[in-house]
């Protein structure tokens, strides 16, 4: 009894033990990394602009029931803040939600707001859309009315192409206005292109090398592992030289008479391809490499002295065996190809630009917060699933470099 | 050397062509992966002005003008600060971790070691969106400290794995028997299991160096003019006006990459040694 609660009292030190030892990674990373992910999720729905400006004008938009045209009291209420946000130069945040739903919102609320009076004439609803017929129209109202709400769906549904219309339900933008799921349907193809073709192009070389006696392989391991430790910036650059037009792939392609003239190569589709399966390519070799390695020739030769081809062989006993490699390869890669940024950004079109170069794009030249939060977060939750996937397969702490 | 290149004599002419075949996808994949590199090499040392062959002639006036210039010089300082100071806090925190997560199973551990490795997969541009929106109020943006942080949290994971790698192979018994001979835990480790791991943690190190020297997109959003770092400062120049002078910083960057590929070299020879040896 003694001794069984000695071994309990124990084994509960070498948990605690344990537990301080992870207590000071854990807790920097939840600050650190988890924090500001978790923050531009809520960046995502965030729709503080017009409550934050005008309190009143949003308690009194959220009391209303939405049909038709608001009460006086919210005219009355708005036309107060309105004037105030105009004294103190705080209207620009407002505005500028506003244009997201209603492009001309901008000079709407501002030719509203220039000299405005302090008392109605008449009421303030007659008032306002004397100055201005955008404030006699429900839709101006209904669009109000949502940026009023502390938080909105209005990025997210924007992200996937989708809008709330005058009625409240949930629709797809104008064909015109309809780009982020093409963007998505981008980035996820061209992730799979460059899987396939690390796949394509991996799956050999790890095979051969596989089958090298260790000497020689560590040898043309090296020829791996130096792209795999070269800066991305290096290899991206390298590809940039190597494929403009007076480059030496154009020259040659020119020598041996494939080309009459210099084709455009990079600042495209190609140019992506190619730079990001180099990029890639490794995190392919490795895990397959690391799996044939542990591969037994026998049963191959098993296979074939049973009279099975080399063809048979390969396909009914080493392939299975490789599946693991072949998925923990393929995920590794396309995980990171769907986030990629610099490369695209470096060598693509503006055809060619990944959702992350529009997450970029928001956050900094357009500083629409809200919209790179959603695109962020949606691209965030197609990772997050793909990670799932790949630590059911093949494990999160198999996961090697090199 | 026979395996290599000579077939049995019976070997059948579609045996043969498969053979050779096959070296040819292997010489040409393995050329692929490095030649790119290699022709950035001679490209820096050209006299010309531009990036094409054939060189007009030998100069160094490229690396004369990258390290005479105040803005190459600064990024590569600041690049360097931070790399070193995300490695020595990614090594203690990751190190630490790696112990802890071998130590014993406790609730949560998988989910833990899910949370550890994330920072590999999550997309680079939403930990520098996230980060940005975070550090912006901190007054953390533009500088170097955020930079640092930022980059700690990126580089741990490899730490991790490589520490946890090696622990796998370690004998706790080892440790046990520091401790029946009177060792407190701190002197158990630091004489026995340190020195031990070492080849691990240090190859860990040099992972977290590499990744935090390499980084760009988030040092892309929080790094001001003043805060510039090397890779920001390729970004730039590959972006706006491609000159000899990439070609000598890539060059540079390259041999630093030769470098460290060959400590690591050094180091996985050495575990397989000791590993050899017990």
């Amino acid at each position: 009894m003694n001794l069984k609660a000695q071994l309990r009292r124990t084994e509960r030190r070498r948990k605690l033990e344990a537990v301080a030892l992870v207590a000071p990674l854990f807790v920097f990373l939840a600050v650190f990394f988890l924090a500001p992910i978790g923050l531009m999720l809520v960046r995502s729905v965030d729709n503080s602009e017009l409550p934050s400006v005008m309190p009143d004008t949003a308690s009194a938009l959220r009391a209303w029931d939405g049909a038709g045209l608001p009460p006086e009291d919210v005219f009355a209420a708005f036309a107060r803040e309105l004037a105030a946000g105009q004294r103190d130069r705080s209207l620009s945040g407002v505005a500028k939600r506003l244009t997201y739903e209603i492009p001309n919102m901008r000079s709407v609320l501002f030719a509203t707001a220039r000299g405005l009076p302090d008392a109605p004439d008449g009421t303030w609803r007659q008032t306002l859309a004397a100055r201005n017929p955008a404030w006699s129209e429900p839709e101006t109202w209904a669009v109000m009315r949502r940026a009023a709400a502390p938080v909105t769906p209005y990025y997210l549904l924007a992200a996937v192409d989708r809008e709330i219309d005058a009625s409240g339900s949930v629709v797809r933008v104008s064909a015109d206005r309809a780009i982020y799921v093409d963007i998505f349907a981008r980035t996820f193809w061209i992730a799979a292109v460059v899987t396939v073709w690390c796949l394509a192009l991996g799956y050999p070389l790890a095979y051969k090398l596989a089958s090298l006696p260790p000497r020689v392989s560590n040898l043309l391991m090296i020829l791996v592992l130096l792209p795999f430790w070269t800066s991305i910036l290096v290899r991206t650059g390298a590809w940039v030289v190597l494929l403009q037009r007076e480059g030496p792939i154009n020259e040659t392609l020119q020598w041996i008479g494939l080309i009459g003239e210099p084709v455009q190569l990079v600042y495209n589709r190609v140019g992506v391809y190619v730079a990001m399966v180099h990029i890639l390519l490794p995190f392919m070799v490795l895990p397959l490499y690391s799996v044939m390695r542990g591969i037994s020739p026998a049963y191959v030769r098993a296979a074939t002295s049973l009279g099975a081809t080399p063809f048979t062989a390969f396909r009914r006993v080493y392939l299975p065996q490789t599946i693991p490699g072949i998925g923990a390869g393929c995920l590794l890669v396309f995980i990171l190809g769907v986030g990629y940024y610099i490369t695209p950004a470096l060598v693509g079109g503006a055809g060619d630009q990944m959702v992350s170069y529009f997450v970029a794009f928001f956050t900094n030249q357009t500083i629409n917060w809200g919209m790179a939060a959603a695109l962020g977060s949606v691209l965030l939750l197609a990772t997050l699933l793909l990670y799932w996937v790949y630590a059911r397969l093949v494990g999160v702490d198999r996961m090697r470099m090199g | 050397m026979r395996p290599i290149l000579n077939l049995p004599p019976h070997a059948t002419p579609a045996q043969r062509a498969w053979h050779v075949g096959l070296w040819a996808i292997t010489i040409l994949v393995l050329g692929f992966l490095v030649l790119p590199i290699l022709v950035i090499v001679p490209l820096s040392f050209s006299s010309g002005s531009f990036l094409n062959f054939p060189l007009p002639g030998l100069s160094l006036r490229w690396y004369q003008e990258l390290l005479g210039s105040e803005r190459w010089l600064s990024s590569l300082r600041n690049s360097v600060v931070v790399a070193c100071a995300a490695t020595l806090f990614a090594t203690i925190l990751g190190t630490l971790a790696a112990l802890g997560l071998q130590r014993a199973s406790f609730p949560g551990r998988s989910l833990l070691l899910a949370l550890v490795i994330s920072p590999m997969v999550v997309p680079l541009v939403i930990v520098a969106v996230g980060v940005y929106f975070f550090y912006a109020p901190l007054g953390l943006t533009g500088s170097l400290v955020g930079l640092t942080l930022a980059h700690t949290a990126l580089a741990v994971p490899f730490v991790v794995i490589t520490v946890s790698a090696t622990l796998q192979g370690f004998d706790t018994n080892l440790s046990r028997a520091a401790a029946s001979l009177g060792a407190d835990p701190a002197t158990a480790f630091f004489r026995i299991t340190l020195p031990i791991i070492l080849p691990g943690v240090v190859s860990g190190a040099l992972f977290a160096f590499v990744t935090s020297f390499d980084e760009v997109v988030v040092a892309l959003f929080l790094t001001g003019p003043q805060e510039r770092t090397l890779p920001r400062q390729m970004f730039d120049g590959i972006r706006e006006n491609i000159s000899p002078v990439i070609a000598a910083a890539a060059t540079l960057l390259i041999v630093l990459s030769i470098l460290l590929m060959t400590v690591m070299e050094v180091l996985r020879r050495r575990g397989e040694r000791l590993r050899g040896i017990r």
